[in-house]
């Protein structure tokens, strides 16, 4: 016998309050995994902005412009801050945007995503699993870089982010900002974000349902797509050492919001909106993978007459099926071949005659 | 305070041309702490010199800087070591809050033993309403029923859907032979329910959790050793644990008539009795996660069974209103 649900008050203190610190602990033990895709033409900077958001030099390698095909290099790291653990993998595509013809650029890049979901989702198939030791490599967000021409989006940017976006959680950035001016900056974001809305391309909007965060994250979604200057070098303003690029004619500090963008990227992707990412890569694009693979293979949730079906009852349907057509196929080849010795017989049996 | 942040970074990999799709990198590369310096000082700027004496434990350093995290709200200064990877333990709380918790638990035992009477007094609300005493037919139902009530309580900001398992007619009737089995029917069927959400193509984004978390096992305390109920517990925790590790259990007496020289005599043994059974009783053994955890979980498993007292009945003892229960010798405390 169930009721519904009542609402009770205490009378005193019971303790179950702690249930958030309690599960923050665990957390904290476990670690935490962050997956981050950067996507963008070889040079654009995607390593600089990388090593300069996390503050730490990843690696010197610079890239070659000449491979013949794109491919996808990832790299894991242990960061750790006060008592945080954080499992961070950069995934970082090779060779984008550098061949004469570009058609094969981003399947890729598909094909990696897919291929960490379907990962997951064998590692969830299992009989025997153990999803809580599972490094989860499913890419949480994709930070698309693009160039600052000051005109418009690229027809690979924009083939790229469409067939991304129902897969991954999609950032554009502005990459190197500091070429483009204060006046140009301002068309040029409102031209890219006009351009993504009219083709369709859906990119992340961070949430505002949470009134902590929703006004904050509403501001911050009237400033996408970002624009960025990483460095790691430093310079002397002032009488501090700060993030910045110099040139003859000027510095451009890294952390300084009238320069650029960089601060409210790193407040927005790590601060405040880290969680919600890894969330609606799980339940929403990875169900979506889910129950598309799934039903690619034949299951479904309903069978005819309306019927609940269940996974057990389709998966022994199936198997059923397969061992039937087995069956079948054995039987005629043993026909065959006593049909064939029969033959075979009676051949032998005339040229014994005739010798 | 610079710390040299030291980087062990493997030979980089040489990309092959034919056409390899993904190259994973190397192992694990592990970085020293940030130098976490709140509110930093002017001279923290982070050098990241390379040097071949890698320090991977930064323990003794870490000692040193156990300061607390500057409050969100602040627009801080900008830090040099900063990145804000912590944020995300608030982030992780604020979700909690808003999700809610779910916490089912189940209390078995004889009637009259005052499972009902402990629940309200762990929740200090009526949750369980105490069965009158009408006739004696209707009082012990004919077979065993599983009875669920559910209810939202929220304290602070924290908001949970209590829901306990009642199972009246448990070891009540003169026959006693598989009295577990609906019990462990209605905990196999809740594990049922869930898989079959979980396995759907279209699934639900949170899927509601009626598992039993826990459940409360009573023992009546005959100030005797355990025999009496030797056969029917021990019969029935054994169907239930044997080889799988399925309910966790906290096995509780009921203390009000036993002389306390006799219960501390009587849980030991009960404990002792339970293991060379094979009864594994929580904190299990095999989850304790690290050397903390066991000292904790060591303390507990002392203590076990719980030897315990409800009421929800309120008294005025010393000035103070306390849950108690009034005997002619004196009351006795619920919190005590």
């Amino acid at each position: 016998q169930k009721e519904g649900p009542r609402s009770l008050t205490m009378s005193g203190h019971v303790g179950f309050e702690s249930l958030p610190d309690q599960l923050v602990n665990r957390s904290i033990q476990q670690g935490f995994c962050f997956n981050i895709l950067c996507v963008g033409e070889t040079g654009i900077g995607k390593s600089t902005l990388i090593d300069t958001l996390f503050n730490t030099n990843f690696e010197d390698h610079e890239s070659s412009h000449f491979y013949p095909h794109v491919r996808l290099k990832a790299q894991t790291y242990e960061l750790q801050e006060s008592n945080v653990r954080l499992k961070l993998t950069i995934v970082n595509t090779v060779g984008f945007g550098d061949q004469i013809n570009k058609e094969e650029s981003y399947q890729p890049i598909v094909d990696y995503i897919d291929a960490q979901f379907e990962a997951y989702l064998q590692e969830e198939l299992k009989i025997k699993r153990s999803l809580f030791n599972y490094h989860d490599s499913r890419v949480h967000v994709c930070l698309y870089f693009i160039s600052p021409t000051g005109h418009s989006l690229k027809t690979l940017d924009l083939l790229a982010m469409k067939s991304l976006d129902s897969k991954v959680n999609i950032i554009p950035v502005i990459a190197k900002a500091d070429a483009i001016s204060k006046t140009e900056l301002q068309k040029f974001k409102i031209k890219l974000m006009s351009e993504l809305v009219s083709n369709g391309v859906q990119i992340y909007h961070f949430p505002t349902d949470d009134e902590t965060i929703a006004k904050i994250n509403a501001s911050m979604n009237g400033h996408l797509p970002f624009a960025v200057v990483g460095s790691m070098d430093e310079v002397k303003v002032g009488n501090k050492m700060v993030k910045a690029r110099q040139y003859p004619w000027g510095v451009v500090q890294v952390e300084n919001e009238n320069h650029c963008d960089f601060v409210k990227l790193r407040e927005m992707l790590i601060c405040t909106n880290m969680e919600d990412l890894r969330d609606q890569t799980h339940t929403r694009h990875y169900e979506l993978y889910r129950r598309r693979k799934l039903e690619e293979m034949g299951f479904m949730d309903v069978g005819p007459e309306n019927q609940p079906l269940s996974l057990q009852e389709t998966y022994e349907a199936k198997r059923h099926e397969f061992y039937g057509e087995r069956q079948r196929k054995e039987e005629e080849m043993k026909q065959l071949f006593v049909q064939r010795v029969k033959e075979k017989e009676a051949i032998l049996k005339e040229a014994e005659r005739e010798a | 305070m610079t710390s040299a942040a030291s980087t062990h970074i493997s030979p980089e990999l040489e990309l092959p041309v034919d056409g390899d799709m993904v190259q994973k990198g190397p192992e694990l590369l592990t970085l020293p702490a940030f130098p976490t310096t709140f509110p930093a000082p002017a001279t923290s700027a982070t050098e990241a010199a390379p040097s071949s004496a890698g320090e991977m434990a930064d323990t003794p350093r870490d000692a040193s800087l156990k300061q607390p995290p500057m409050p969100r709200n602040e627009k801080a200064p900008v830090d040099f070591g900063y990145v804000g990877i912590d944020s995300i333990l608030e982030q992780m709380r604020r979700k909690a809050m808003k999700q809610g918790f779910e916490f089912n638990i189940m209390v078995v035992g004889q009637s009259g033993l005052g499972k009902s009477t402990l629940i309200n007094t762990l929740f200090k609300s009526k949750i369980s309403r105490k069965s009158v005493q009408p006739t004696s037919e209707e009082r012990i139902p004919k077979t065993i029923e599983i009875k669920s009530i559910t209810h939202d309580i929220e304290e602070k900001g924290v908001r949970m859907k209590l829901t306990v398992i009642d199972t009246p007619g448990f070891g009540d009737h003169i026959n006693n032979e598989n009295c577990w089995q609906p019990i462990m029917k209605f905990i196999n069927d809740q594990y049922e329910k869930y898989l079959q959400e979980e396995v759907n193509i279209n699934r639900k984004k949170r899927i509601p959790d009626t598992r039993v978390h826990c459940c409360l096992y009573f023992i009546p305390a005959t100030g005797h050793s355990y025999v009496p109920r030797r056969a029917l517990g021990l019969a029935w925790g054994h169907l239930l644990c044997g080889g799988r590790n399925m309910g966790r259990f906290w096995w509780v007496v009921q203390f009000a008539s036993c002389t306390v020289p006799t219960s501390l005599l009587s849980g030991p043994q009960i404990t002792a009795d339970l293991l060379s059974n094979g009864i594994d009783v929580y904190p299990q053994k095999e989850f304790d996660e690290d050397s903390e955890d066991r000292l904790v979980n060591e303390k507990f498993r002392e203590m076990i069974p719980f030897a315990v007292v409800g009421s929800d009945h309120e008294y005025q003892v010393n000035g103070k209103r306390i849950l108690g229960r009034k005997t002619k010798w004196g009351t006795i405390e619920g919190n005590g």
